[in-house]
Formats: structure tokens, C-alpha cells, sequence
């Protein structure tokens, strides 16, 4: 049986096996909002190379914050981000919107062509990366469509497409699949499951859905609200491919159960 | 990831029983005819009640003329009123022309700094209120009267470009904003890929406003010169023919402008249709 390390003292300290170096590294990240609202608090997180990170927390517990900050919208007010590399230069961060966030006017070729538009390259240069993109998440056919004409599990689909056509160094995902319904959400985590297995992206993902993290990610980081605030991380080391069957496993039952149970200490702390 | 489209093929149509389909059809296909027959059968036979009424009556010609003879009186009246109408509609594009650069030149200014827009903003709103008429004499004195009227419908048709640009160029999608600085877009990219064109809709919907604006910016700058004897346009004929009495005439400038008015609206809505058909809500069927 698989189990989560659990690693409560030393939070920084669980590492997946699979991980490499640190990407990026937050070292005591605080965030006090300009009403005097501490969103976040003290985070200390590395995120390795080819991890895939669930931040997983109720409302307020400042886990999009903490996205925001890695993605440099928004400064923290305390503690520092390190990118152990290269600084991140344009196109080396993907982000993808809890919304999809797509222009409505240009069309699915044009919104996915839109961070290479922004780098200076030209339709027909980035044309063989947009139809990658697009292929990647299976919406080659419909890169002449506007964003109205597809149903929203598209819509977000081209948004992750977005993200990906510059091949970015860390791909950071704000509760992307919250508002869709659950058949379609499920649909999207087993594609983006395959797609993390063939290219071990480096992942952060922000989620309040416990099953969802179990299902994706190699490490869980569970957040408390008022202050928000890291309690425990959880390495989940339930072996890839993951799919349908894992998801109906008893060993996914359990994963489960000890990260809803880390969710509940963190919820008591707040409270 | 391996997809077939999640919900079918887009925008399809619901399936329903053929019967209900063709019943449906038939109501919409009734409605279309409705929509254009009613209003014109409506105006119709207002006209004819007024022919009737002024032959009935034996309404005289300079109190009140009859359709038939304001028509008559369009066509003879011809060479006087084309020149007026070309002077009248010269002056209400090059106004609108100019608003047009204006108030989208101003609203980009204001959207690049609050600061701008702050400092800047009440003149636009002096301006808007108050009545042209009150202000036209006092241009009249300063400029010409050509550059005269112009200014006059400058100042009506601009501010509602300039008002609703700049709400357009402040009401793109915050997290879009997001997304372009976070992949470094400079001021001029974030302006020319995601700031006009979230601001078309709300500006097409000011042009709309300002072209009817225009013209009527134009007609009272006209009337404020016409008193001077120093114009030519149709507000001047109504003006002139209502110092000889010549009633027909009167009305017949006066549905030359209503014309005028009528054709910049559907130029004006047809050209905001072509713009936003592809995506936006307003020129878009509901689909249920």
C-alpha cells in the first residue's frame, strides 16, 4: 500500500524521489494585503524540476496568493523567491486563470499565439509552436474558432495551450477545472495527468479539492486560512501511469483520507 | 491530451420534433414579415390620414402641405436643396470625423494615466453640458463660419466617443491584464492587443450616439449662423423659406434631414455589426 509521507516538522525537507534541483525556491514568502490583511505567512516551499505541486486549502488560506507571488504579479512583502537557474525571462512562466481568460475577439490560433505575439514573433514563426500547443491539448481543429463557439472544458483547454506554447520552465495553475462540472473535470485531469507523465513538467497547482490533488501530484502543500499559512506537506508516491483504475483504488481511498485529514487539522488550526 | 470536442460539434442546434421545427419556422418567418410590414403599414397610413385630412379640410399650403406636396416640392426644389444637403452632411462627417480622432486620441490619453484623465476629464464634461446654442454665437465671432460649425458639432459628437472609449479602454479583463504583464508586453502592446479591441464595442456604441449628434450639433450651429445670414446649409433653407412662408419647402429640407439622420444610424449600426459579429454578445442570436 502506498502511503503519504507526511513531513510536518520539517516542511521543506519531504521530496518526491523523482524531483530534481529546485526550480524555485520561496524562503519565508509573508504577503500583507494594503487593508492590513495577512494573506500569507512565513511560506517556505521549494518546487524541484519535474514536481508536481498541489497547494490545497480552503478559501483564504492565501494559496493563490502564494501562485501570484511565484508568478511575479505582486511583490511579497516578506521573505524572498529564488530561481536557483536563470532568472525566469518572459515565457519561462505559464499561468493559467481559475477563468480561461481568453481574448474574445481573436480566435483559438490567436489567443495561443498571444505570448509569442507579445515576444515579437511573427504568425508564420510561431505557427508550428501554437499548432503543438493546440494538438497537445486536442484542439487542433478548432484553431479557427472564437472562444463563444467551445464549451467550456475547451475554453479552458486553450487557456492550458496558452500556457504550454512557450514551453515555460514552471507551468503555475490557479484552481483551473473549479468551475467546470465534474465529468469534464475529470476528463481534463486525466489529460493533463498524461501530459505531465510524457513531459514531467514542473507543476504548481492550486486546488481546495483533495481528491483532485491525491489524483495529480507528487507533492501536497496544505494551507490554513487567517493567517494563511503552510501545516503539513504530503508526498504522495502512488506510481504513474495513474488512471481511471487509481482513481477507483482503495490506495487512492487512503491517499485521500490522510489528505482530507491533514485538511481538517489545517481548518481546526484557523478556527 | 487526446480529445474529442466535450460537448458535440458547437452552437448545435437542438433537435426537436420536425412538426414543432416546421411550426417553429413558420412563427419566425411571421415575425420577420411582421416586424418590416407593420411599422411601414403603421407610417402609411398615418401619410394617407394626413393627405386626407389636409384635402378634406382644405388646409392651406403654407399652414400645413400635404405628403404629396412636400414630395413635389423635394424634386422641384432640387437645385436649392442639394447644395444645402451636401453643405449640411460635409459638415457633420468632417465634425464626426474629427471626433471620432479626438475623442479616441483624448480616451487613450487619459487610460495611459488616472492623473490625465482626473485633470482633464471636467473640461470634456463643460463642454458636454453646455447647450450648444448658448456657445455657437461666441464661436460665430471668433472663426469663420464654415470652422465655425464645425466646432459647434465637434463639441456635441465628441464626448460620447471620448466617455465611452475611455470605460471601454478601463473595462478589459482584469485577469487578461494579468496574463500580458506577466508576459512582459510593453504599454503600446497592451493598448494595441488587448485595450482596443476590449474598448470596440463600448466605442462603436458612442460613435452611434455621436453620428446622430453630429448632425444635430451641425443643423443648430447652422440656425445660430443662418440668423447671421452667413450660411447655406438645410437649416438655413428651413430658416429662409420660413421668412418667405414657403411651407412646403420648409418640410421638405426638414425630411431631407430626418433622411440624413436616419441613413448615419444604419450606416453607423451596420458597421458596428460587421465589427463585433464575430464575437461579441450584443451582435451575436441567442442561442435557446
Amino acid at each position: 500500500m502506498t502511503d503519504l509521507a507526511t513531513a510536518t516538522d520539517g516542511i521543506a525537507g519531504a521530496v518526491p524521489a523523482s524531483a530534481g534541483a529546485p526550480v524555485v525556491s520561496l524562503a519565508h514568502v509573508s504577503k500583507r494585503f494594503s487593508n492590513g490583511t495577512l494573506a500569507l505567512q512565513d511560506m517556505s516551499l521549494d518546487i524541484r524540476k519535474g514536481d508536481f505541486v498541489s497547494l490545497l486549502g480552503p478559501s483564504g488560506c492565501g494559496k493563490s496568493t502564494a501562485l501570484r507571488i511565484i508568478a511575479g504579479l505582486g511583490d511579497a512583502t516578506g521573505g524572498r523567491v529564488d530561481w536557483p537557474g536563470d532568472k525566469p525571462r518572459r515565457g519561462d512562466i505559464g499561468f493559467v486563470f481559475q477563468e480561461p481568460t481568453l481574448m474574445p475577439w481573436a480566435t483559438v490560433f490567436d489567443n495561443v499565439w498571444l505570448p509569442r505575439r507579445l515576444d515579437g514573433v511573427s504568425r508564420q514563426a510561431a505557427r508550428a509552436d501554437v499548432e503543438d500547443a493546440l494538438d497537445m491539448v486536442g484542439l487542433s481543429a478548432f484553431s479557427g474558432s472564437y472562444p463563444r463557439e467551445l464549451s467550456g472544458g475547451m475554453k479552458m483547454r486553450v487557456s492550458i495551450a496558452r500556457a504550454l506554447v512557450t514551453r515555460p520552465k514552471i507551468l503555475l495553475m490557479d484552481e483551473p477545472f473549479a468551475a467546470l462540472d465534474e465529468i469534464t473535470r475529470f476528463k481534463l485531469n486525466d489529460d493533463l495527468l498524461e501530459l505531465w507523465e510524457q513531459h514531467h513538467w514542473t507543476v504548481v497547482f492550486v486546488t481546495h479539492s483533495v481528491f483532485e490533488s491525491v489524483y495529480l501530484s507528487s507533492r501536497i502543500v496544505v494551507m490554513a486560512a487567517r493567517p494563511g499559512r503552510v501545516t503539513e506537506s504530503l508526498v504522495n508516491d502512488a506510481p504513474h501511469p495513474r488512471g481511471e483504475g487509481f482513481r477507483t483504488s482503495e490506495d487512492y481511498a487512503h491517499l485521500c483520507r490522510t489528505a482530507s485529514d491533514a485538511l481538517h487539522r489545517a481548518m481546526e488550526a484557523a478556527a | 491530451m487526446s480529445v474529442q470536442a466535450e460537448s458535440g460539434p458547437p452552437l448545435a442546434t437542438p433537435t426537436a420534433e420536425p412538426q414543432s421545427v416546421d411550426l417553429r419556422a413558420r412563427v419566425a418567418r411571421r415575425d420577420r414579415t411582421l416586424r418590416i410590414v407593420l411599422p411601414l403599414a403603421i407610417l402609411a397610413s398615418a401619410l394617407i390620414g394626413w393627405e386626407l385630412a389636409v384635402w378634406y379640410f382644405e388646409v392651406r399650403h403654407f399652414i400645413l402641405p400635404a405628403p404629396s406636396l412636400i414630395v413635389t416640392t423635394l424634386f422641384t426644389d432640387w437645385p436649392i436643396l442639394a447644395p444645402s444637403l451636401v453643405k449640411t452632411l460635409t459638415i457633420t462627417f468632417a465634425a464626426l470625423s474629427v471626433a471620432v480622432l479626438g475623442g479616441v486620441g483624448l480616451a487613450i490619453l487619459f487610460a495611459q494615466s488616472k492623473w490625465v484623465e482626473i485633470s482633464f476629464f471636467p473640461f470634456a464634461v463643460i463642454l458636454q453640458v453646455t447647450p450648444i446654442i448658448a456657445i455657437a454665437p461666441l464661436i460665430l465671432i471668433w472663426v469663420d463660419s464654415t470652422p465655425a460649425l464645425l466646432i459647434c458639432a465637434w463639441i456635441v459628437a465628441f464626448f460620447p466617443i471620448l466617455s465611452n472609449t475611455t470605460l471601454g479602454l478601463n473595462s478589459a479583463d482584469h485577469n487578461l491584464r494579468n496574463l500580458f504583464e506577466l508576459y512582459g508586453a510593453s504599454r503600446w502592446q497592451t493598448l494595441r492587443y488587448l485595450r482596443l479591441p476590449a474598448a470596440m464595442p463600448y466605442f462603436l456604441g458612442g460613435l452611434r450616439i455621436a453620428g446622430g449628434l453630429a448632425l444635430i450639433g451641425a443643423i443648430v450651429a447652422e440656425f445660430a449662423a443662418g440668423s447671421a445670414g452667413r450660411s447655406s446649409g438645410l437649416a438655413y433653407r428651413i430658416l429662409e423659406s420660413s421668412y418667405r412662408l414657403n411651407v412646403p419647402r420648409m418640410f421638405a429640407a426638414l425630411l431631407l434631414i430626418s433622411i440624413t439622420g436616419i441613413l448615419i444610424f444604419l450606416v453607423l449600426s451596420l458597421l458596428s455589426h460587421l465589427l463585433l459579429r464575430k464575437w461579441h454578445e450584443s451582435a451575436l442570436k441567442r442561442e435557446n
